[in-house]
């Protein structure tokens, strides 16, 4: 404060001496945004040469991308819509059966891996957990599960448990544990203490007091997590096929690089539309949950 | 001692008219069990349609992913260390670029997507009704259609995160800009902006650190699925992990694994200190 003072009122000209002070902040500021952007275009320029964008074949492309979509587009006349659209949707039933067990796999998968994260939730949180090398071990164990992706659980328990959902419903099971793990700890911690300190006045024991005090605080968050994620795990499922780990992202990958082109959209806009229903049914099943809550 | 008869006590008749406020009534009650036990029917039927009762097939998987582990240690790169860095670069330079053209095109969508933009609700709702079409295409398949254009490598996984990633941006941002505070505008207008500059000035001001947080945010989650876009063939790290996995070297699977979870640590620690840079150390954690 003092500095600034005087040099306002220090100098013979204090407007002179203002802005003096204020051309050369930013003058330093200047050099920073060069310096800032000049780094930046040098990152644009290695991942230019890394990435190995090709501009020309790009733009070659395009119209070749344009192609594609007029090739995926299936021919619907208004004249003979019925069958333009069963011919699209040609092998609909056999389709719906996969997409059935995609949802299953992301069903399972969300279930088994929300039993995982309920058993290494508590150990992870904090507050919960007075072993400090036990919330140690909880912690890394879930951040393990949590940032290697399922496609690569998916490519390794094809290998272990054969080709077919099983792999995939695992895959996803320990993926979402460690999600869930991570987001069951973070509702753990911040319950309120004095249902604990109730429990164990009372003589109760860790499990007691985890059952009495601490599961009614945090069912509601949980069970609202567990449906986001099983949202985000239908996503998952529909694409896990694709290393051969059961659902219908087998059959997608394959008629993608046999271009077997009308197949492709119908069986995307099949996914996009199941997705989108998933989502909604969600959002209204956590909504009536969030508006039980108030009331039991 | 006698109970009170129902008819006169003051509580059953409280009971009778306000059935909700004593507990679940054994309607209630039913139906919880029977959703309770539909849940755990449809659990057991979903287990069993995945094999999960497949004794053989489980032990034996579970014993095969034990000899994976044994194999898996100690990680070892056997002497192909800097290609396995070259995979990771080219993973990060996908996502680094995938994001920056989302971001570029997602800015001006975002402002046509905006209701307080283009006042129009047809237009409004078309655009977004696209946007969430390409939104709900996984990056994956994404990366597949771009194979077939431009063919395999990189370039077409920067391709499939930049298209997936504008319908995204074009959302976030639309929904950022519809929450601004409109008297900023309004001064701008008032003092004889025209239609750009209201959008310089007014705008983007606000929404600015917003769509860096966002941009910076879907950096990190890029990275992390730029690592698996190579094993659809689309270039970066997942290409060399998967094709460990196929001839079972297995050691340098790990190894690759490794270095993955150490480059997304590393990228998320940056992008927090680039946020803070430029926003201030915000409470904005998603």
């Amino acid at each position: 404060m003092t500095d600034r003072i005087q040099v306002i009122g220090g100098g013979d000209d204090p407007v002179a001496a203002f802005e003096a002070a204020r051309d050369a902040a930013r003058r330093a500021k200047r050099l920073q945004t060069v310096v800032g952007l000049v780094l930046f275009a040098l990152a644009v320029a290695a991942s230019v040469h890394i990435g190995e964008v090709r501009i020309d074949t790009f733009v070659e492309g395009l119209p070749g991308f344009a192609n594609y979509l007029n090739d995926i587009a299936p021919v619907l006349r208004p004249s003979h819509l019925a069958g333009d659209l069963a011919e699209w949707y040609w092998a609909l039933p056999r389709w719906l059966g996969l997409l059935w067990d995609t949802v299953l796999i992301a069903f399972v998968g969300t279930l088994l891996g929300g039993i995982g994260a309920l058993a290494f939730c508590f150990p992870a949180s904090r507050n919960l957990m007075p072993r400090y090398p036990i919330y140690f071990a909880a912690r890394r164990l879930a951040e393990i599960a949590r940032a290697v992706p399922e496609l690569v659980y998916a490519l390794i328990f094809v290998f272990a448990f054969g080709l077919g959902p099983l792999a995939g419903v695992l895959a996803i099971a320990v993926h979402t544990a460690g999600a869930l793990g991570k987001l069951f700890a973070e509702v753990n911690e911040n319950v309120d203490p004095k249902p604990i300190e109730g429990v164990i006045a009372a003589g109760g024991n860790w499990f007691q007091m985890i059952r009495y005090a601490v599961i009614p605080q945090v069912l509601p968050n949980y069970t609202s997590y567990g449906l986001l994620r099983f949202e985000i795990n239908v996503r998952g499922a529909a694409v896990i096929g694709f290393v051969g780990a059961g659902g219908i992202g087998q059959e997608l990958m394959f008629v993608i690089r046999e271009f077997i082109y009308t197949d492709v959209s119908a069986l995307v806009l099949l996914i996009v539309a199941a997705v989108v229903c998933i989502d909604i049914s969600c959002e209204k099943l956590r909504h009536y949950l969030i508006g039980q809550e108030g009331l039991s | 001692m006698t109970r009170p008869s129902p008819a006169t006590s003051p509580t059953a008749a409280l009971r009778q008219r306000h059935p909700h406020l004593f507990g679940k009534t054994p309607a209630e009650k039913l139906r919880d069990r029977l959703i309770l036990a539909a849940v755990a029917g449809f659990s057991l039927y979903a287990l069993a349609a995945t094999g999960f009762f497949d004794l053989d097939r489980i032990l034996g998987g579970l014993g095969k992913l034990g000899h994976v582990l044994g194999f898996m240690l100690p990680p070892a790169h056997n002497g192909y260390f800097w290609d396995f860095m070259g995979g990771i670069l080219e993973t990060l330079a996908m996502a680094f670029l995938g994001t920056l053209a989302a971001a570029v095109m997602g800015v001006p969508l975002g402002f046509l997507g905006a209701k307080n933009v283009v006042p129009q609700w047809l237009f409004h709702f078309g655009l977004r009704r696209i946007f969430d079409s390409i939104r709900g295409i996984d990056q994956l398949i994404w990366a597949l259609i771009f194979i077939n254009v431009v063919g395999l490598g990189p370039f077409a996984g920067i391709l499939a995160i930049a298209v997936g990633d504008t319908g995204t941006f074009g959302k976030l941002f639309a929904e950022a800009i519809e929450n601004i505070d409109k008297r900023q505008v309004e001064g701008v207008r008032a003092a004889g902006g025209s239609k750009i500059q209201v959008m310089r000035f007014g705008i983007l001001p606000q929404v600015f650190p917003v769509i860096l947080s966002q941009v910076l945010y879907y950096f990190e989650s890029n990275t992390r699925s730029a690592t698996i876009l190579g094993i659809v063939g689309a270039g970066g790290i997942g290409l060399q992990l998967s094709d460990r996995i196929r001839v079972y070297n297995w050691d340098e699977a790990a190894f690759i694994i490794l270095m993955i979870l150490v480059t997304v640590a590393i990228i998320d620690a940056g992008s927090r200190h680039v946020r803070e840079h430029f926003i201030g150390k915000a409470e904005y954690r998603p």
